[in-house]
C-alpha cells in the first residue's frame, strides 16, 4: 500500500531537516522531500535596521559561512550608496572570499563528507565520522582540520576574527591586509596546497570505487546558475549571473545580479521553511537549476588559475556537456580548494592589498541595492529595500541551499529508488540518501535565514498516517 | 577653600568643600562604577550605579550627587552595593533591545563593559524586548532607542556644553524616550547644531555616526572634557 518513509534528523549537515520518502501501492518510490524543519525569520527581524548594520547582522545567519553573508550585505550596501568601491577593498574582500571558500570546502570534504566514502557506507554511525577518520588515518585528519584552519586564519587576518568579523561594510573595508598576515598566509600556503593535492588523489581512487554512486546520486539534467566574469572565468564574488543545461549551452548569460527576479522565481511548499527557487523561462519545477561547486564549474569556461585549469579539464571529461552527477560536487569543490589557494598566492604578491584607501563615502543613493556573491555552497542574494533614512523596508534573501532544494529532493528520490524495494527501510538506504544530501553540503542555518544539530529518526508512514516502521539512531 | 576630611574604604582622605563623594573618591584612587556620570557636565545620579553606603544613613546613596561631610565614613564596595549593581545592570538589559553582537558600540561601550566587569553573564529578569524606532532622519548622526538608558548624558552636553537645548526627555517610566526639540524627527531639528557632542557622550550604541557599522562607535570624551576646562579655567582667552 502507499506510504510515506520519514528520516529525521539528517545528520552531517549544517542544521535541521528530515526526509520524506513517498511509497506508491506497488512498494515503489514515488517521490521524495527534503524538508528544512527550523524557521528563524531573518528576514523579518531586520526590517527598521540601518542598512551599515547588515553586514553584521545577516552573517549572524550562520558560523561556517558569514563571510558569505557579510560580503554579500556589504554589496548590497554598495549599490544602495550607489558607489564603486576602492579596487584594493574588492580585492581584499575577494582575499576573505577564497579563505571562506578554503574553510568552508575543506570543513564539507574532510569532516562532513570523507567518513562516508572513506570509512564505507555500512560503518556503523558512531564511528563514521570525522573521529572515525581520525581513528583511521590521523595524518590524513589532522591535514584536513589544518586546511580549514589555513583558511580560518585568512579570515582572522582580515577581519580580527575566524567567526563573524566586523570588517566589511558598505563602501568597503575596515583595514588592509597586514605584512605579518601577509608573511603567515605565505608561508602557510605550500602545506596547504599539499593537503589538497592528498586530497585530490584520495578523490581519483574514491572515483574508481564508486562508479555506481557517480552513476545514481543525484545524477540527472538540470540548469546551472553562477557568477561568471566577462570572459567566462570562474569568479566567487563580481561578475554576472550565467545560466546553463545540461548540455552545456548557454541559455543566459551576464545578467547582472540585480535583475535576478527576472530570471528565477521562488516557489514555496508548505511542507517546508525551505523555499525552492527556479528559472523563471522555464516555470516550476521544469526551471529546476543547481548552484554551488558543481554550477560553478560547469558554467566557467576556465579557472584562470594553471592548476585549477588542468584540474577543470579533467572533470569537463566527466560529462557531455555538462557534469551532472551531484556525486561529483565533492570533486569540484577540490578544484575550488586549489584555486582558491592559486589565487590566494596570487593576492600575496598584490601590493594593492596594503592600500589605506579602502572605503568609499556616500550617503542614501538608491532606495533598492542588490548584492550578490559566490559563498561555498552557490549564489547567495541579499536584497535590501530602504526608506530615505537607509533604514530596511525589506529584506529578501536568497541562499544557495534553496536554489538547490528541488535538486536534492530529486536526488533523494533517485537514491531511495535505487535501494528501497517492499515494506522495510534498508539501513543502506538511510545512509545514501543522506549522503545524497551531504553532496550539496546544504547549510540549513543559512537557508531558513538555523543553528542546530542532529541524531536520525525514520519513520515508515502510511498515507492514512498510521506509522509502519520506525527507527531510531543517534 | 575649605577641605573637609572623610574616610572613604577605610582610607582617610580629604576634599574640597561641595565636591562630591564620586569626585573625592576617584581623585584618592578609588574607582567607583558609574554610567550616567560625565566629566564635563553636572551630574543627576540617573543610573543608580555609584551607589555608596554612608555610615549612619540606612539607604544606599548615589556617589555622584552627594556632597563630602567632614567625618564622613564611606564604603564603596560590599556585598550588598555588589548586588544592587549588578541588579540595576540587569534591569537595564532587560529594559530595551541590547544586542552587543552587532551593536555599532561593540568594544567600545560603557554598558558592556561594566556588565563584564561585574560579573554579570545572565539577566535574572525577562527581557521586555519593547519595540522602539531608529530615529535615522539626521544627516549626520542616529538615535536607536533600543539601545538607550536614559543616563541623559546626551541631554546635559547639549543643553550645558553646546547650549543648543535640542535634546530633551519625554514620557515617564519605561516609555521614557530622548527627543528633539517637540519630539519631530531629529533631521527636522531646527534647534540641532550638528555639533556632534550628543554622540560623543553617548555610553551605549544609542547615539551614533551615520553609516557605522558593528563595533565602528568609539566615542572621543575627552574632547567634550577639553572644551568644558578651557572655558571654564578660561584658556581660550588671550
Amino acid at each position: 500500500m502507499a506510504k510515506r518513509i520519514v528520516i529525521d534528523p539528517v545528520t552531517r549537515i549544517e542544521g535541521h531537516a528530515k526526509i520524506s520518502i513517498f511509497m506508491d501501492d506497488a512498494g515503489n518510490v514515488a517521490d521524495a522531500e527534503f524538508h528544512v524543519v527550523e524557521f528563524r525569520g531573518f528576514e523579518k527581524f531586520c526590517e527598521g535596521r540601518p542598512y551599515s548594520e547588515m553586514p553584521g547582522i545577516t552573517q549572524r545567519i550562520c558560523g561556517i559561512c558569514p563571510v558569505s553573508h557579510t560580503l554579500a550585505s556589504a554589496k548590497a550596501g554598495d549599490a544602495i550608496m550607489a558607489v564603486n568601491i576602492p579596487p584594493a577593498a574588492d580585492k581584499l574582500r575577494r582575499l576573505l572570499n577564497l579563505g571562506q571558500m578554503i574553510q568552508s570546502h575543506a570543513l564539507s570534504f574532510f569532516h562532513l563528507s570523507a567518513p562516508d566514502f572513506l570509512l564505507g557506507w555500512d560503518t556503523p554511525p558512531a564511528s563514521r565520522n570525522v573521529f572515525g577518520i581520525i581513528a583511521a588515518n590521523k595524518e590524513l585528519a589532522r591535514a584536513g582540520i589544518r586546511l580549514r584552519q589555513f583558511g580560518q586564519e585568512i579570515i582572522e587576518i582580515l577581519g580580527g576574527k575566524k567567526i563573524h568579523p566586523a570588517w566589511a561594510v558598505p563602501g568597503g573595508v575596515r583595514s588592509s591586509l597586514s605584512e605579518e598576515g601577509r608573511a603567515k598566509i605565505r608561508a602557510w600556503l605550500p602545506e596547504a596546497f599539499a593537503t589538497t593535492k592528498v586530497a585530490f588523489d584520495l578523490w581519483k581512487k574514491t572515483m574508481k570505487t564508486h562508479g555506481r554512486e557517480i552513476q545514481i546520486f543525484g545524477n540527472f539534467p538540470s540548469l546551472f546558475m553562477g557568477l561568471v566574469a566577462p570572459d567566462g572565468t570562474w569568479e566567487h564574488h563580481g561578475g554576472k549571473l550565467r545560466f546553463t543545461d545540461s548540455s552545456g549551452s548557454i541559455l543566459a548569460d551576464q545578467i547582472d545580479p540585480a535583475n535576478y527576479k527576472d530570471y528565477i522565481g521562488e516557489a514555496v511548499q508548505n511542507t517546508s521553511y525551505l523555499k525552492s527557487p527556479y528559472y523563471l523561462p522555464l516555470g516550476f519545477p521544469e526551471g529546476i537549476y543547481r548552484v554551488g561547486p558543481l554550477a560553478r564549474l560547469n558554467i566557467a569556461e576556465q579557472m584562470g588559475v594553471p592548476q585549477a585549469d588542468e584540474e577543470l579539464k579533467k572533470f569537463k571529461k566527466l560529462g557531455r556537456g555538462a557534469v551532472t552527477s551531484s556525486f561529483l560536487y565533492h570533486y569540484a569543490r577540490l578544484i575550488e580548494i586549489l584555486a582558491s589557494l592559486e589565487y590566494v598566492e596570487r593576492y600575496l604578491a598584490d601590493p594593492e592589498l596594503s592600500s589605506d584607501y579602502l572605503r568609499a563615502d556616500a550617503g542614501i543613493n538608491s532606495l533598492h541595492g542588490v548584492g550578490a556573491s559566490e559563498a561555498p555552497r552557490g549564489t547567495l542574494f541579499h536584497d535590501y529595500t530602504v526608506d530615505r533614512d537607509g533604514l530596511l523596508q525589506k529584506v529578501n534573501l536568497i541562499v544557495a541551499t534553496g536554489q538547490n532544494n528541488l535538486a536534492m529532493n530529486q536526488t533523494v528520490a533517485q537514491i531511495a529508488r535505487h535501494y528501497v524495494r517492499g515494506n522495510d527501510i534498508p539501513e543502506a538506504m538511510l545512509n545514501r540518501v543522506e549522503h545524497g544530501i551531504r553532496c550539496y553540503d546544504p547549510c540549513l542555518s543559512c537557508s531558513t535565514h538555523a543553528v542546530g544539530q542532529m541524531p536520525l529518526h525514520v519513520q515508515m508512514i502510511a498515507l492514512d498516517g498510521r506509522v509502519l516502521d520506525e527507527k531510531m539512531r543517534g | 577653600m575649605s577641605a573637609r576630611t572623610l574616610t572613604v574604604d577605610g582610607k582617610q582622605i580629604s576634599a574640597e568643600k561641595g565636591a562630591s563623594v564620586l569626585q573625592a573618591a576617584t581623585e584618592a584612587g578609588i574607582k567607583i562604577p558609574t554610567l550616567c556620570h560625565l566629566e564635563g557636565v553636572y551630574d543627576v545620579g540617573a543610573c543608580r550605579l555609584c551607589l555608596v553606603e554612608v555610615k549612619g544613613v540606612n539607604k544606599l546613596l548615589p556617589a555622584c550627587t552627594t556632597r563630602v561631610a567632614e567625618g564622613m565614613e564611606v564604603s564603596t564596595n560590599s556585598e550588598r552595593l555588589n548586588k544592587y549593581r549588578r541588579m540595576t545592570l540587569e534591569l537595564l538589559f532587560a529594559e530595551r533591545n541590547h544586542v552587543c553582537a552587532v551593536c555599532v558600540a561593540n568594544g567600545h561601550c560603557e554598558l558592556q563593559t561594566l556588565a563584564y566587569s561585574l560579573g554579570m553573564d545572565h539577566v535574572r529578569y525577562d527581557y521586555i524586548f519593547p519595540k522602539w524606532d531608529v530615529d535615522n532622519t539626521h544627516r549626520l548622526f542616529g538615535m536607536d532607542h533600543n539601545r538607550c538608558i536614559l543616563c541623559t548624558r546626551c541631554v546635559r552636553s547639549c543643553w550645558h556644553i553646546e547650549g543648543a537645548g535640542t535634546k530633551n526627555v519625554a514620557g515617564r517610566g519605561t516609555k521614557s524616550k530622548i527627543i528633539t526639540d517637540l519630539n519631530q524627527p531629529w533631521g527636522d531639528s531646527e534647534s540641532c547644531t550638528e555639533c556632534g557632542k550628543c554622540v560623543m557622550s553617548c555610553p551605549t550604541g544609542a547615539l551614533f555616526k551615520k553609516g557605522s557599522a558593528v563595533g565602528e562607535s568609539v566615542r572621543d570624551r575627552d574632547k567634550l572634557e577639553f572644551i568644558v576646562n578651557a572655558r571654564e579655567k578660561k584658556q581660550w582667552n588671550a
